[in-house]
């Protein structure tokens, strides 16, 4: 590997989604939500929620105030999502199927050189849009009503893996299939993700052992929501975590253990192997 | 050491041969044509050769290294046939690009992209985005990217599609002025004008294999038609000009015959005078290379 000419690729995918408008139309949705949030937020906590200070209606502020932080974070998840998959969708199809590729790679540059460092460009960009947008709704919440939810770090890191990890899987997918069916192949995963994870969630409310058997084999084969969910449980307080209203949202009833999260990062690694592999052996 | 050399490359898509058996070498420092007619599998050669496309079997060396080689790859220079490139770099950042991938020195690379714009015309454009470029002037850079690194070896794959007159003239002077440093030039393109006035030696390939190979100056040499117009010749006298050829014909003052070899022109010409003809014109008909062409490759166009 040669550090040298992965950083030229990654610093050209940062410099691409900077030129082609990728990243400034994410910073614009994003903080047009950011904005919608905050007046919200604002709403809810001066108008809707009790405020005497009673340890009762303090369990049920927090509980609240978790709530509308995870959804928040759902949200930004999704978009974040929507970002990694739409710049990596395209990167290796669209660049083999223009030609664009063919001067890149018969320079003195090894191929899985290119696809890491498209990789790690992508990593950084997600992680910087990630970074800018976590901190708006925490910052939102925080400085409006001083809640700030446990476990931050943990929580955030696997949000972090999740979005990577399917970046990942879309990089795999682009690198055999064209851009098109990437994009149908990740928005079916994602989709099958999600209804899963509701399945589940249901299925565990109920105590229905199938629905919830349902559930965990689809977060197997797409693990991307069963990942938001642990982070979602990580971030909210023991309290509500025993009352079973953590994660917002996404209602986590049947919490994913903490060896998805292993899952995850095992699964990304094999995407991107996939990856490396199917980029450098095809013909171009 | 030979340039380029391969054995035998072969490649198949599926059941699709595309590649029967390519054979060739390339000697350094020679301009080297590659001609065939569509669908002869001139481009998958040419993909074989740069380590884009994996042969089915045979092999090959580039500059004495085998394919695939980085030392090797570091010395080459490609200009793809349709490339696109990064169309929303600037011209100079496309080239700063191209040129940190050849890992050259910013100091070296600043000064040959500041003489690569100078030599392709394309300084007052060095800050356009190459989205606003036209088909010409995206030849123009493509071809300043394939010489950033002072090549040893270039491959040109239809360098002067979509170029006007002034374009390929400047595409004809750059491939002399490489060969004049030694580079060697392997060419592939549909304009046989222009394979003939840059090569040293084509290669004919029809379905995937060398037909042939040959100088160009051998090639277009030999047998050349000679039309002359001249009055007063007596019909022995038009007889008399068998001597340094055949197929003579007489078709008023217009006398047709074919010769083996141009040497013989001065003297027809004086013979003719010798004879009292009013001489208008002697003019060589060469066999152009259009012409070996369809009778090499055959005129089904190898399909």
């Amino acid at each position: 590997m040669d550090l040298h000419s992965i950083f030229v690729i990654a610093r050209l995918t940062f410099k691409e989604a900077a030129r082609r408008r990728i990243l400034l139309a994410a910073l614009l949705l994003g903080i047009s939500f950011l904005i919608l949030y905050g007046i919200g937020v604002h709403y809810i906590y001066t108008e809707a929620l009790p405020q005497d200070g009673g340890p009762t209606t303090t369990i049920v502020t927090r509980q609240a105030l978790n709530f509308l932080l995870m959804s928040g974070l759902y949200a930004i998840n999704f978009l974040t999502l929507a970002m990694g998959a739409l710049i990596s969708a395209d990167t290796l199809a669209g660049e083999i199927n223009s030609g664009t590729i063919q001067a890149i790679v018969t320079k003195p540059i090894r191929r899985r050189e290119v696809v890491i460092g498209k990789w790690l460009g992508f990593t950084g960009l997600i992680g910087l849009y990630l970074t800018l947008m976590v901190g708006g709704v925490m910052g939102i919440i925080y400085f409006r009503t001083g809640y700030a939810a446990p476990n931050i770090p943990n929580g955030v890191a696997i949000i972090y893996l999740e979005t990577i990890l399917v970046m990942t899987i879309t990089l795999a997918c682009s690198s055999t299939l064209s851009t098109l069916a990437t994009g149908g192949v990740v928005f079916g995963l994602y989709g099958l993700a999600f209804i899963g994870g509701f399945v589940e969630q249901i299925g565990a409310a109920l105590r229905n052992e199938t629905a919830v058997n349902i559930g965990i084999l689809s977060s197997l084969i797409m693990p991307s929501e069963a990942l938001l969910r642990r982070a979602s449980y990580e971030m909210t307080p023991p309290i509500t975590q025993t009352l079973g209203f953590g994660g917002g949202p996404l209602m986590v009833v049947s919490v994913p253990s903490p060896l998805m999260v292993t899952y995850g990062a095992l699964y990304l690694a094999l995407m991107l192997a996939f990856a490396l592999r199917q980029f450098g052996r095809r013909d171009l | 050491m030979l340039a380029l050399e391969t054995k035998n490359l072969r490649k198949l898509f599926g059941d699709h041969l595309a590649v029967r058996g390519l054979t060739l070498q390339v000697q350094q420092g020679e301009v080297f044509g590659f001609l065939g007619p569509n669908g002869a599998g001139k481009t998958t050669s040419i993909k074989m050769m740069l380590g884009l496309v994996a042969p089915t079997s045979g092999n090959a060396t580039l500059l004495g290294e085998p394919l695939g080689d980085r030392q090797a790859r570091a010395k080459i220079g490609f200009l793809p046939e349709h490339f696109r490139f990064h169309d929303w770099l600037t011209a100079h950042e496309f080239l700063t690009l191209h040129g940190q991938l050849y890992r050259m020195p910013s100091s070296r690379l600043r000064d040959r992209i500041a003489k690569l714009l100078e030599l392709v015309g394309l300084t007052p454009f060095r800050n356009k985005q190459l989205r606003t470029f036209s088909k010409g002037m995206l030849q123009r850079i493509g071809l300043a990217q394939a010489l950033l690194n002072d090549p040893a070896l270039v491959f040109l794959d239809e360098p002067t599609s979509g170029l006007d007159p002034v374009g390929r003239r400047l595409v004809r002077d750059i491939i002399r002025d490489l060969k004049s440093k030694g580079t060697t030039v392997f060419l592939n393109s549909h304009l046989l004008s222009e394979i003939e006035i840059t090569c040293d030696r084509v290669a004919f390939i029809k379905h995937g294999e060398v037909i042939r190979t040959a100088e160009l100056k051998t090639l277009v040499e030999g047998e050349t038609g000679v039309t002359i117009r001249a009055g007063g010749l007596t019909g022995e006298a038009v007889a008399g000009l068998g001597q340094w050829g055949c197929n003579v014909r007489a078709d008023g003052d217009h006398i047709h015959l074919t010769i083996t070899s141009e040497s013989a022109l001065p003297a027809i010409a004086r013979y003719l005078v010798e004879q009292n003809a009013e001489v208008y014109s002697i003019t060589p008909q060469k066999s152009s290379l259009e012409d070996l062409f369809i009778q090499i490759v055959g005129t089904d166009g190898g399909l």
